[in-house]
């Protein structure tokens, strides 16, 4: 009762005229931000961090949400519509967004995404409106061992399944995570893999310089190769009748997408994991309990609602940490606690307790941003669909373009453009050699958390390797892992052999 | 014109850049502003306690208009600074780069042999100076620094100690702790500050050193527990926490906020970086945030502040020759 | 097919080696005293397990018939070489001319000359595709684009626009 009545106080500042235009404003500027491949909400709450300064408290973070929400909600579109994962957190996206997008069905798909978006939003925000506190004590209880195992089971609820090349996909694991220890090693404090003392790589390389690279560079080559032999992207087209139809296709779903909001929001609560393992999760998952797995990353619909879902509930989940705890589980939410110490807020668990108005009041703006990011979304899927149509040669130009520009832009290193440059080569040959570039961008993603954890466990436990079974939490996530591992093979052999697994990609 | 000039002033190469900078220059600094928005390197990456500070001074500088031109902070933080380093190294002259720095200004080049040399980069102004405490989780039985020390002897080297990492101001601490009392425990790195306090209150570790920033918040909710403080006197937040000195045991250990340039940066940019960063020290905003975050501001520029780096450099150099004798990690 | 299968193969084994030999700078071995892998193990085990499946990969191709597949098609690899090579040149360029003279010569380069468009298109694309960088990167979220000798002629637009 007191919650509710707090919501409602918070709803009252919300809904104002001056924070309903700031919201607007925000989502708008979001969904643009993060639909540039390479930039992400991060660029923009950055940007907005000192000028909210100026503005009160409440209608800061009220900008900061919308912000927040549009580049989440924005992410899928450039995985959908160039196949370019603007984020990590939208790399699953990708998996079955851009084959719908090359099937002339862009638009489906990004209706879907946003639906699913809005899906995942609210399931989430009702969770944090009900549960924040007592979830606080949940993400304490996850230590190295914990986070090991959760990170060993989103690897296997993906990797488990998957038809190709058995040696192919194995080299590709094996290389993102060589490449994912370059740089320091936190254990030792020592560099390592730097290639004869480059500067450029102290860093480490990093996620978007990878997928960039593959997904933007080497995709790009392998379409002007293919392009005039056989033409692969099917002009777009929207009408109001496909948003009907969308809409009617989600009603379908779900199972899968109410799967993939709690299996976010779960996730995305645990600082170190957030919304990446989640993601690849609630699409391993969408796709292991399918009763046609083979049809996913041919374009189905449920493998752009599974990860939309789960990285939009994330998002949310991801806050929780950073307002119960003072823990923040991205980049983002570490610049929105930055924020927050600016105007003089503690977070932590005092938070709640101490300054209810501003808690509220950004659950509420989290409510609003949510509306506001799915109904501009959809307003805008036509121009998104339209800009598809320009003629090829021109889309490559423009897409390379922003490969360069998105790639130097988040760290600012000529180094980095280069690596996308190299990668996008490479890339392009490996894919045509039948190599699965999908395991190698996933590893580059969790190798570091994987390591890490591991390490920390064992330096924890002196050397104890058991410990990972024998902690009650993480015990159970080693598990399921291992259950995800087994299942498709033990439905292979429930078929009796007789047809194949369904091929990953 | 401007450009041209900054360009010959650069390329001379002014050798006493730092004299001139101590002397009062604020009507130097009239004659020079920013061309271009200025670049703010930091040395870690992004979320930690360095990174959030910087961005605090960049929202303070834009709030009061201290600069003609934006302030923009980049990380790079690779390497435990060595990239930020090396970054700074390379634009020698450069009139619109400056660089937050933390104690791996020193440290860094230390350990690895990253081809820097701090005394030839530009000092500008300290900020302030970032205190550590040691903590314990509320729920065990230690209270006072002689419990501690016999729960860790008890422990035969099983006790975790948690940290941001071998190299890192709280391992060259949580060294010192082990010299002074004979003491031998497990040091487990995290990625962050916040990182350890989180796995200290949900009891994956046994104790920490953290800035009082870092465990303030689990603190006010009685989660947390201070032992003693690693400073030359009480702090006002933890009035009844004893500091080693006043214990009997010489730990003093301090985390630097300052800011540096590139070597050779023009006089005139120096002058007019060190006014802007004296502005800064004197907003309300500043004085509330040290105040709140036990951080002690002690305003320090140009050639007194070089003799500062170049002297914590040695006293690190110490610390680190004793960690590595001990072939402890 | 094969022979292109075979030297991907290849390459990747002389990686894994190179990867390999730089992990080893770091313990590569569990270490006692720590509790735990050294720095080195994970790059160095991962690089040979690579090693072993890339053998792998090239042990099984050896069986293989030939197809008559080629890997590469004659024209358009020299389509694919000629927009790397453009690709190189152009982030070559952008740290010496800046990437407001570099791109515009990108893109004139990929649309007219390669792509074969109009005047107009062309035009349009070259010159409106720097003024929405500058004003989407720099002056809305603040993120400073090399310029190379081309600096001082933004120095007016900075003062302008921040």
């Amino acid at each position: 009762m007191d919650t509710l009545a707090l919501l409602a106080d918070g709803f009252a500042t919300s809904l104002s005229p001056l924070n309903i235009m700031i919201v607007l404003l925000g989502v708008t500027a979001g969904l643009f931000i993060g639909a540039m491949p390479g930039l992400g909400s991060v660029n923009g709450v950055a940007i907005v961090l000192p000028l909210t300064f100026i503005v009160p408290p409440s209608s800061a973070i009220i900008l900061l949400c919308a912000i927040y929400y549009g580049a989440m909600y924005g992410g899928a579109i450039s995985s959908i519509l160039l196949g370019i994962p603007g984020a990590s957190t939208a790399v699953a996206t990708t998996f079955d967004g851009r084959p719908l997008a090359q099937q002339g069905k862009a638009g489906l798909a990004l209706i879907a995404a946003a639906v699913a978006s809005f899906i995942g939003g609210t399931i989430s925000v009702v969770l944090f409106t009900l549960f924040a506190v007592p979830l606080a004590d949940l993400a304490l209880a996850f230590g190295p061992a914990e986070e090991f195992a959760l990170v060993l089971m989103a690897f296997t609820t993906f990797v488990g399944l998957g038809g190709d090349d058995k040696l192919k996909t194995i080299i590709m694991i094996c290389l993102g995570l060589v490449l994912s220890t370059v740089g320091l090693d936190l254990i030792s404090g020592q560099p390592r893999l730097i290639f004869g003392d480059m500067p450029g790589f102290y860093s480490g390389i990093s996620f978007l310089v990878l997928a960039i690279g593959v997904y933007g560079i080497g995709e790009i080559l392998y379409t002007i190769e293919s392009s005039r032999t056989a033409p692969q992207v099917t002009p777009a087209r929207i009408t109001l009748r496909d948003l009907g139809d969308g809409i009617r296709t989600m009603n379908r779903m779900w199972r899968t997408m109410s799967l993939g909001s709690f299996l976010g929001f779960f996730v995305g609560m645990l600082p170190a994991a957030g919304a990446t393992p989640a993601a690849l999760m609630a699409y391993g998952i969408a796709r292991s309990t399918s009763k046609t797995p083979s049809s996913f990353g041919k374009g189905n619909l449920e493998g752009v609602a599974a990860p939309e879902t789960a990285n939009n509930a994330a998002s949310t989940g991801s806050l929780l940490p950073m307002l119960t705890l003072g823990i923040p589980g991205s980049p983002t939410t570490a610049l929105l606690l930055g924020g927050m110490v600016m105007w003089g807020l503690m977070p932590g668990p005092m938070l709640f307790i101490e300054q209810p108005e501003f808690v509220w009041g950004l659950i509420s703006s989290l409510y609003t941003a949510n509306f506001a990011a799915v109904a501009i979304n959809i307003a805008l899927i036509p121009l998104f669909v339209w800009a598809l149509r320009m003629p090829f040669t021109v889309l490559c130009a423009l897409v390379m373009v922003l490969c360069i520009v998105g790639g130097f832009a988040p760290s600012q290193k000529m180094h980095d453009v280069w690596l996308i440059a190299g990668f996008g080569v490479a890339g392009y040959l490996l894919r045509k050699a039948d190599y699965p570039l999908a395991p190698l961008v996933l590893a580059l993603v969790l190798g570091p958390l994987m390591e890490k954890s591991f390490r920390q466990t064992l330096i924890a436990e002196q050397g104890n390797i058991l410990a990972f079974v024998e902690r009650p939490l993480s015990g159970t996530f080693i598990a399921l892992a291992a259950l995800f591992f087994v299942l498709p093979l033990v439905k292979y052999l429930r078929k009796g052999g007789a047809r194949s697994i369904a091929p990953a990609e | 014109m401007i450009y041209k000039m900054t360009r010959r002033a650069a390329l001379a190469g002014v050798a006493s850049i730092a004299m001139i900078a101590a002397g009062a220059t604020s009507a130097l600094a009239e004659n020079w502003k920013p061309q271009k928005p200025v670049e703010m390197v930091i040395m870690a990456g992004q979320g930690g306690g360095a990174d959030r500070l910087a961005r605090l001074f960049q929202s303070i500088i834009q709030k009061e208009k201290l600069s003609s031109m934006p302030v923009l902070p980049v990380n790079k933080g690779g390497g435990s600074g060595a990239e930020a380093l090396r970054y700074l190294k390379d634009n020698a002259g450069d009139a619109h780069k400056i660089m937050a720095t933390l104690n791996s200004y020193y440290t860094t080049p230390l350990r690895t042999d990253i081809g820097v040399d701090i005394e030839e980069f530009t000092p500008i102004a300290r900020m302030a100076l970032d205190t550590f405490v040691l903590w314990v989780n509320a729920d065990s039985d230690i209270h006072t620094l002689d419990d501690y020390v016999a729960a860790v002897k008890a422990s035969g080297g099983e006790w975790k100690m948690g940290g941001t990492g071998t190299g890192q101001e709280d391992s060259l601490v949580t060294a010192m702790l082990e010299k002074e009392f004979d003491i031998k425990v497990t040091y487990v790195p995290f990625k962050g500050g916040g990182d350890v306090a989180k796995n200290l209150v949900g009891g994956h570790i046994d104790s920490t050193v953290n800035n009082p920033s870092e465990a303030l918040g689990f603190y006010q909710a009685g989660k947390v527990r201070p032992i003693v403080a690693f400073t030359p006197d009480r702090m006002e937040v933890f009035p009844d926490t004893p500091t080693a000195t006043e214990l009997g045991h010489d730990i003093v250990y301090w985390m630097q906020r300052s800011f540096v340039a590139p070597k050779d940066m023009p006089a005139e940019a120096v002058a007019y970086y060190t006014e802007m960063f004296r502005q800064l020290s004197e907003t309300e905003e500043w004085q509330t945030y040290t105040k709140d975050k036990a951080l002690m501001a002690d305003f320090l520029t140009g050639d007194e502040l070089q003799a500062y780096f170049i002297e914590e450099r040695e006293k690190h150099a110490a610390i680190l020759a004793d960690m590595e004798g001990d072939g402890s990690s | 097919m094969l022979v292109a299968d075979r030297v991907i193969a290849i390459a990747i084994m002389a990686l894994s080696a190179y990867l390999m030999w730089h992990a080893t700078a770091l313990p590569i071995g569990w270490n006692g005293m720590t509790g735990g892998p050294g720095g080195g193990a994970f790059p160095f085990w991962l690089s040979l397990i690579m090693l072993l499946s890339a053998g792998g990969v090239l042990v099984r191709s050896l069986g293989q018939e030939k197809s008559s597949q080629h890997f590469f098609d004659g024209q358009m690899l020299r389509s694919v070489i000629a927009v790397v090579i453009a690709l190189f040149v152009t982030i070559a360029l952008i740290p010496l001319v800046g990437a407001y003279v570099a791109l515009p010569l990108f893109l004139f380069w990929y649309l007219k000359i390669y792509g074969g468009h109009g005047w107009v298109l062309t035009g349009i694309l070259t010159l409106g595709a720097p003024v929405f960088v500058f004003f989407f990167f720099e002056a809305t979220l603040k993120i400073l684009l090399p310029k190379g000798v081309t600096e001082p002629l933004f120095f007016p637009l900075y003062a302008m626009f921040f």
